[in-house]
C-alpha cells in the first residue's frame, strides 16, 4: 500500500524469497494439473537439451571421427544420426510448447481466480469500505497487482526444468570426465549468482521507472484535462517544464537500468564462453594423457554452451519475487476483509400506493468526532411529496444515503411501511424504492441496458420512463435509439442528459418511494420544470423525497423539511416556513435579497 | 479553420523512421560508433565455434599429434577476444540506452508541448486518454523496441551474418544446407507474426473491456448497491474475465508454437551437416573439426528464429506508436500565435468589436452567423440564450480558443489574430464553466493566475473579493490540498479558486462562462458578490446561465440560433415583447421572483 513496500524496502531478502515461494505454492495447489503439464514439458525440454549434446558427442566418436579415419561409413549409422537429431528436436519442441502453454494457462487462470474473488468483494463490502479507498487503488488491485502477484508463474516451469537440466548436465559431465565436470560445477553457480545480483540491481530501478511512468501519465492527464485553464492563462511553458522534469527523471532511471544491463549481459555471456575455452585446453591435455576420448571434450563444451543460457531463467524467477510479494499482499488485504452488509428476511410490497417512510432518532457521523446527523426524526405519509432543504454540508445527501441504505445509521432506525430497512432481505429495498443522486453513473452499455439494468421491462415501459424524465427526445435522436452504446461512463452525453437517463432508470421501476438527491442539477430550469410536472401527474401514487434548491421545485412539495447542521429544525409548508422561519427565508430567498432595489 | 488530430496512420514505415529521426536528432548522434561496437560484439559469438574447430583439427587430430602449446596459446587468444567483445557489448548497450532514452524524452516533451499549442477544438477531436497515451505509453513502446527488440534484431542479424561468413569459409555447401533448413522458417516468420499480432490485438481489446467492467462496481458502487444489481454486474465482470483469459491463452499458444519451430530447424540442420559433411569429408573437402564447428554455429541461428516473431511484433508496435507521436507533432496548430511579430495591447479596459463573425465546427452548420457586436470599454455585458444558441462560442472566440470562420474580432481595434499570445493572455482572462484545479495546494492553484504572487498577495486578493473569511475558515488555509481536479473542494469552492486566480491575473477584459448550478444559494450569492468586485473597472462579458446575472449587467445581448436578436439594458428588454421577455418569464416561473 505504501511506496516503501513497492521497492521491497524494509523486507529482508530471505523473507521475500520465502514468501515468493509460498505464493508459488498457492498457485501450484490451486492449479496442480496445468502445473504438472508445464513442468513435465519443461523437464522434457531440459532432458532433451542435454541429450542433444550427448547425440553430438556420440556422433563425433562413433560416426564422424571413424568415418574420417576409415574413409567409409555405415548407412545405418547415418540414418541413426538423422533420426536422433530430428527426434530429439521434435520432442524438445513439444516440451517447449507444453511448458509455455502450460505456464500461460496457469498464469491466466490465477489472474481470473483473483479477479473474480476481488470483484465479488467489491460488490459485497459496505459503502463505508469503498469510501475509505481511492478508486484508483481498487482498480489497480484487480489489474496490476494481480498481474504482479502471479508474474513468477511465467518463468517457473522453465526455471524448474533448468534446475533438472543442470543436474542432468552435471551428471553427464561427470560421466564424461570428472576433471572437466569440475569446470561446469564452478561455472553454473557463478552464472546463477551473477544473474541474481543483476536482478537485485535492476529490479528496484525498473520499479522506480514504472512509478515514474505512472507519474508522468498523471501529469499529462491533468495537464490535458486542464488545457482550457493552461491556455487561457498562458501557462504552457510551466506545464511543459513540469512534464519535462518527470520525463528526464524517467530517462535517467532507464539509462541507469540500461547501464546495469550493459555490464551484466556480456558478463553472463562471457562466463560460459571462457569456461568452454578452459574445457578445450584442459580437455586436449586429458586426451593426450589418454584419460578421455575426444567426444567427451565436445560433449562437455557443447553442454556448457547450451545450458548456460536457460540458467538465466532462475534469475528471472527470483527477480519477479519482490513485485509478486507486494502485489499478493495488496490483494490479500482486500480478500481478507470480512465486513458485510447484513440483510434480514423481510420484504416490501413491490407495487401499490406510495410507501410510508419514517426516521426515528437517527444519528450518523462519518467518523466519531464529526457527527453529521443528530436525532433526526420524521414521518412521511404515503403518497406525499416532501422537499428536503438545507445549506451545503447540512447533511441532506447523507440523509438520502441512509434512506437508500447505502449507509446504516449509528443510532436510531429507519423504517419503510413500518419495517426497519436493516431487516429487509437483499434486493427488497431496491424493488420498492429508488434513489437518484446528483452524479449520474452510467454503465458501458446501451441506453436500454442503462435504464433496465437487466430488469424485465418492455420497450414501451422504457420509452414511458424516458418520456417522464424528458429524455425521450434526445434518445430518439441517437443513431440507434435505445440500442445506442453509451461508451465508458456515458461520456458521449452531456451532464444533463446523463442525469435524465439515470432518472428514467429509477422511474421505469415504478418505485413506491422515490428519493431524488439534487438529481436534476445539470438540467435546464425549463426542462426541470417539465420533469417535475410529469412526476407529479404520472407518479402521483409514489412517495417523493426531493433534495432541492430551486423555488419551483420546493413549491411543488406538500411539505418542506428544513435541515440545518444535521438536525431537522423545522417542518411545514413552504409558505408557512417562509413566514415563520427567518433562516429558511434567507436561504431560499437569497436571489431576491440580492436584487437591486 | 480547425484541424483534426493527425493519427499518423497514413505515414509509411520508412517515412516514420525519417520523421522520427528528424524529431529526435539525438538518435543519430554517434550511431556509427554504436554500430561498430555492435559488429564487434556479435563477432564475439563465433569465438567459441572457431576454438572448437581449431581444437579438434589442430589440437586433437593434427597429423603431428596433439599440440598442448598451441592449445594454450589459442585458448588465451580466444579468451582475450571474448573479453574484448564483452567490452564492446557493454559500450553498445549503454550507448543504445542513452541515445534512445534521450531522443525519446525529447520527442515526448516536444509532443506534450505541441498538444498545448493546438486549439482546444483540435484537442477535443481525440479522447483525453488517447492523447495522454500518445506522449506516454506510445513513446515507451518505441523505447522498448529500440533498446530490447531493436538491439536483439541488430545482434541477431549480425550474428547470422558472421556465422554465415564463417560457414562459407569452412564449406559453402554445408552453409547452403544450414540455410536451406532455416529458410522456410525465415519466410514464414511474417505469417506467424501476423497471426500473433492479431491474437494480441484481441487480448488488448479484451483488457479494455475487462478494465471497464471491473471499474463498474468500484466507480458505480452506489448505483449497483441502490438497485441491488450485484448479480448482473458480477455476471458482466465474469464474462469479461473469461474472455480475457481465453484470449491470453490463445495468444500464448501461438507464441509457444512459433517459438518451438526454431529448435526443429536446428535439429534438421545438425543432422544435415553431419550426414552431408561426412560425404564431403570423403572427398577431402572438409575436416571433422569444421563439421563440429557447424553444430556450434547452427545454434547461433536458433535464437533469432525463436525470437523473430516477437521482435517483428515489437517492431510493428513501435512503428505504430512512433507514428501516433509524430502524428501529434505534424498536426498543424490552427490558432497560430503571431509571437514577437504580433502587436501588444495597452493596459486598461478594452473595447471589443465582433465584425460579421461566422463560426462553425469543422464543416458543420454555422453556430454563429454574421454576428456584429460592439462592447464599449468598461461595460459589463451579459450574453444570454437557450442551450445550444451559440452563446458559449462567443466566449471562446473572445479568448481566441478558436478563430472565426469568417469575419473578425477586434480588441481595441486590433484584429485578435494579430495580438501576440503573451499580450492576449495578460489582457484577457476566461473563467470557464468548470474551474479546473490541479492536484496541488490552493496557493499553487491561485498562482496559475500570477506566477510570482506571494502568499500575502493571494490573501489580500481573496479579501478584496470578499473571500477572506472563507479562506480563513479552511483548516489549512492556502496550504489546503485541493485533490485531483480539485475534487476535495466543493464545486462552489472550486469556482471561488478560479475567480481568485482570475483576480490575481488582473485582466483588462474578463470573460466569464458562469456555472454555479451545484451551489446552494448562499454560496452562489457569495460568488456573485465576488464576481461584482472582480468585474469593476474592467470590460466584462458574462455568458449567463441564470437571468439574475443578466439583471445586474449594464447591458444584455440575446443570442438565438447563432444570431444576435436583442441588445440593451435588462429593464428595456424585459419591457419589450421579444425573446428576452420570454426567457425572463420562464426564469421567474422557476424561481418565484416577481
Amino acid at each position: 500500500m505504501t511506496g516503501t513496500d513497492a521497492l521491497g524496502v524494509g523486507r529482508t531478502r530471505a523473507t521475500t524469497m520465502r514468501e515468493g515461494f509460498a505464493i508459488l505454492g498457492v498457485a501450484i495447489r490451486r492449479e496442480p494439473k496445468v502445473f504438472a503439464v508445464a513442468t513435465i514439458g519443461s523437464l522434457l525440454f531440459g532432458a532433451l537439451t542435454v541429450a542433444d549434446a550427448w547425440v553430438l558427442g556420440w556422433a563425433t566418436d562413433h560416426v564422424v571421427l571413424p568415418a574420417f579415419r576409415d574413409g567409409r561409413v555405415d548407412t545405418s549409422l547415418l540414418i541413426a544420426v538423422v533420426a536422433l537429431f530430428v527426434g530429439v528436436a521434435l520432442l524438445r519442441a513439444a516440451g517447449i510448447v507444453a511448458r509455455r502453454v502450460g505456464a500461460g494457462i496457469m498464469q491466466a487462470r490465477m489472474w481470473s481466480h483473483d479477479r473474480r474473488d476481488l470483484t465479488r468483494q467489491y460488490l459485497s463490502l459496505p459503502m463505508e469500505w469503498h469510501q475509505r479507498r481511492p478508486t484508483g487503488q481498487l482498480l489497480s488491485n484487480a489489474n496490476s497487482d494481480v498481474e504482479a502477484a502471479w508474474g513468477p508463474i511465467a518463468p517457473l516451469p522453465m526455471a524448474l526444468g533448468t534446475v533438472a537440466m543442470m543436474v542432468i548436465a552435471l551428471i553427464q559431465m561427470l560421466l564424461a570426465d570428472w576433471v572437466l565436470a569440475l569446470i561446469g560445477i564452478l561455472v553454473f553457480p557463478m552464472v546463477i549468482a551473477t544473474n541474481i545480483i543483476f536482478q537485485r540491481v535492476v529490479s528496484p530501478l525498473m520499479t522506480r521507472a514504472q512509478a515514474l511512468r505512472a507519474e508522468l501519465s498523471e501529469i499529462a492527464h491533468e495537464s490535458f484535462d486542464g488545457a482550457m485553464v493552461v491556455k487561457t492563462l498562458g501557462r504552457e511553458d510551466e506545464e511543459t517544464r513540469r512534464f519535462a522534469e518527470k520525463a528526464h527523471q524517467l530517462r535517467d532511471t532507464v539509462v541507469r537500468a540500461g547501464r546495469a544491463r550493459a555490464a551484466f549481459d556480456p558478463a553472463l555471456a562471457a562466463l560460459p564462453e571462457l569456461a568452454v575455452l578452459l574445457v578445450l585446453v584442459v580437455g586436449v591435455s586429458r586426451v593426450l594423457a589418454g584419460e578421455i576420448e575426444p567426444g567427451a571434450v565436445v560433449t562437455v563444451a557443447y553442454l556448457l554452451t547450451i545450458v548456460s543460457f536457460p540458467i538465466r531463467a532462475i534469475g528471472w524467477l527470483l527477480g519477479e519475487f519482490p513485485r509478486s510479494v507486494v502485489g499478493y499482499e495488496r490483494i490479500r488485504s482486500v480478500l481478507e476483509e470480512s465486513t458485510r452488509v447484513d440483510y434480514g428476511s423481510e420484504t416490501l410490497a413491490r407495487s401499490g400506493p406510495g410507501a410510508a417512510l419514517s426516521l426515528d432518532q437517527v444519528g450518523f457521523g462519518y467518523s466519531p468526532e464529526t457527527g453529521l446527523l443528530d436525532d433526526v426524526s420524521f414521518d412521511i405519509a404515503p403518497g406525499s411529496t416532501i422537499a428536503l432543504v438545507g445549506a451545503t454540508a447540512s447533511g441532506k445527501s447523507t440523509l438520502t444515503a441512509l434512506v437508500g441504505r447505502l449507509r446504516d445509521p449509528d443510532r436510531g432506525r429507519i423504517t419503510i411501511d413500518g419495517t426497519d430497512v436493516r431487516h429487509l432481505r437483499h434486493g427488497a429495498l431496491a424493488a420498492a424504492t429508488a434513489m437518484v443522486s446528483q452524479s449520474a453513473f452510467l454503465f458501458e452499455d446501451t441506453v436500454r441496458g442503462n435504464v433496465t439494468l437487466g430488469g424485465d421491462f418492455t420497450d414501451e415501459q422504457v420509452w414511458e420512463a424516458l418520456r417522464i424524465a424528458q429524455a425521450d427526445g434526445f434518445v430518439a435522436a441517437l443513431a440507434h435509439g435505445l440500442d445506442t452504446e453509451l461508451g465508458e461512463r456515458g461520456t458521449s452525453l452531456s451532464g444533463g442528459q446523463r442525469q435524465r437517463i439515470s432518472l428514467a432508470r429509477a422511474l421505469v421501476r415504478r418505485p413506491r418511494l422515490l428519493v431524488l438527491d439534487d438529481a436534476t442539477s445539470a438540467v435546464d430550469p425549463e426542462v426541470e420544470a417539465r420533469i417535475l410536472a410529469a412526476l407529479r401527474s404520472e407518479g402521483a401514487a409514489a412517495t417523493l423525497l426531493v433534495v432541492a434548491y430551486r423555488k419551483a421545485t420546493i413549491g411543488l412539495a406538500d411539505e418542506v423539511l428544513f435541515l440545518d447542521d444535521g438536525r431537522i429544525v423545522d417542518r411545514g409548508t413552504h409558505a408557512d416556513l417562509l413566514t415563520r422561519n427567518p433562516a429558511y427565508a434567507e436561504l431560499v430567498n437569497a436571489y431576491e435579497t440580492e436584487e437591486p432595489a | 479553420m480547425s484541424s483534426t488530430m493527425n493519427t499518423g496512420e497514413q505515414i509509411p514505415a520508412i517515412q516514420t523512421l525519417r520523421r522520427g529521426l528528424h524529431h529526435s536528432p539525438e538518435l543519430k548522434r554517434g550511431f556509427a560508433v554504436t554500430l561498430l561496437l555492435a559488429v564487434l560484439a556479435t563477432a564475439g559469438n563465433v569465438v567459441v565455434p572457431i576454438a572448437v574447430q581449431q581444437t579438434i583439427d589442430r589440437g586433437l587430430t593434427s597429423p603431428t599429434g596433439p599440440d598442448v602449446d598451441f592449445m594454450v596459446r589459442m585458448g588465451l587468444l580466444a579468451a582475450a577476444a571474448v573479453l574484448l567483445t564483452s567490452l564492446a557489448s557493454y559500450g553498445m548497450i549503454s550507448r543504445l540506452f542513452r541515445t534512445a532514452e534521450s531522443g525519446l524524452a525529447t520527442l515526448r516533451i516536444k509532443a506534450f508541448r505541441h498538444v498545448h499549442d493546438l486549439s482546444l477544438h483540435t484537442q477535443n477531436t481525440e479522447r483525453r486518454g488517447a492523447l495522454v497515451s500518445r506522449v506516454t505509453s506510445d513513446v515507451d513502446q518505441v523505447s522498448q523496441f529500440l533498446v530490447f527488440g531493436g538491439m536483439l534484431f541488430i545482434v541477431s542479424i549480425g550474428q547470422m551474418f558472421v556465422a554465415t561468413v564463417i560457414m562459407i569459409w569452412y564449406n559453402a555447401w554445408l552453409a547452403l544446407v544450414v540455410w536451406l533448413c532455416f529458410l522456410p522458417l525465415f519466410l514464414s516468420l511474417r505469417y506467424f507474426q501476423q497471426k500473433l499480432s492479431r491474437a494480441y490485438g484481441v487480448v488488448r481489446r479484451q483488457v479494455g473491456v475487462l478494465l471497464s467492467a471491473i471499474s463498474e462496481p468500484v466507480v458505480g458502487a452506489e448505483v449497483v448497491r441502490a438497485y441491488a444489481i450485484e448479480a448482473r454486474t458480477q455476471q458482466r465482470i465474469d464474462e469479461a474475465i473469461d474472455r480475457h483469459r481465453q484470449a491470453s491463452i490463445r495468444a500464448q499458444g501461438f507464441l509457444a508454437f512459433s517459438f518451438s519451430l526454431g529448435g526443429i530447424s536446428g535439429g534438421l540442420a545438425n543432422a544435415g551437416v553431419i550426414v552431408i559433411g561426412i560425404w564431403l569429408g570423403f572427398a577431402d573437402r572438409i575436416t571433422p573439426g569444421e563439421i563440429l564447428a557447424f553444430a556450434f554455429l547452427v545454434s547461433l541461428f536458433v535464437m533469432p528464429v525463436q525470437m523473430g516473431t516477437q521482435v517483428l511484433t515489437e517492431a510493428q508496435n513501435a512503428i505504430a506508436g512512433w507514428r501516433r507521436v509524430i502524428g501529434i507533432l505534424e498536426t498543424p496548430a490552427d490558432v497560430v500565435d503571431p509571437g514577437d511579430q504580433g502587436s501588444s495591447l495597452p493596459r486598461g479596459p478594452v473595447d471589443v468589436r465582433f465584425d460579421r463573425v461566422d463560426f462553425s465546427y469543422h464543416d458543420g452548420p454555422l453556430v454563429l452567423r454574421d454576428l456584429s457586436l460592439e462592447i464599449a470599454a468598461g461595460t459589463r455585458l451579459a450574453v444570454v440564450g437557450e442551450t445550444g444558441s451559440g452563446k458559449s462560442t462567443v466566449a471562446k472566440l473572445l479568448t481566441r480558443l478558436m478563430d472565426p470562420v469568417s469575419g473578425t474580432v477586434y480588441l481595441d481595434g486590433v484584429d485578435l489574430r494579430e495580438i501576440s499570445g503573451e499580450s492576449l493572455r495578460r489582457s484577457v482572462v476566461l473563467v470557464p464553466q468548470e474551474g479546473f484545479l490541479f492536484d496541488d495546494t490552493l496557493a499553487a492553484n491561485a498562482r496559475y493566475g500570477k506566477l510570482d504572487a506571494s502568499d500575502e498577495e493571494i490573501i489580500a486578493s481573496a479579501a478584496e473579493l470578499g473571500l477572506g473569511d472563507w479562506l480563513a475558515g479552511l483548516p489549512r488555509g492556502l496550504q489546503t490540498r485541493v485533490g485531483q481536479r480539485g475534487e476535495s473542494l466543493s464545486a462552489g469552492e472550486r469556482q471561488l479558486v478560479a475567480l481568485l486566480r482570475a483576480h490575481l491575473a488582473d485582466p483588462d477584459l474578463l470573460v466569464l462562462d458562469e456555472a454555479t448550478s451545484a451551489v446552494d444559494p448562499f454560496l452562489e450569492m457569495r460568488i456573485g458578490r465576488a464576481l461584482e468586485r472582480l468585474m469593476s473597472g474592467r470590460t466584462s462579458v458574462t455568458i449567463a446561465h441564470r437571468l439574475s446575472t443578466a439583471e445586474n449587467a449594464d447591458e444584455v445581448a440575446v443570442i438565438d440560433a447563432g444570431r444576435l436578436v436583442q441588445r440593451g439594458p435588462h429593464a428595456d428588454l424585459v419591457a419589450q415583447d421579444g425573446p428576452y421577455a420570454r426567457l425572463h418569464a420562464s426564469w421567474v416561473a422557476q424561481h418565484g421572483h416577481v
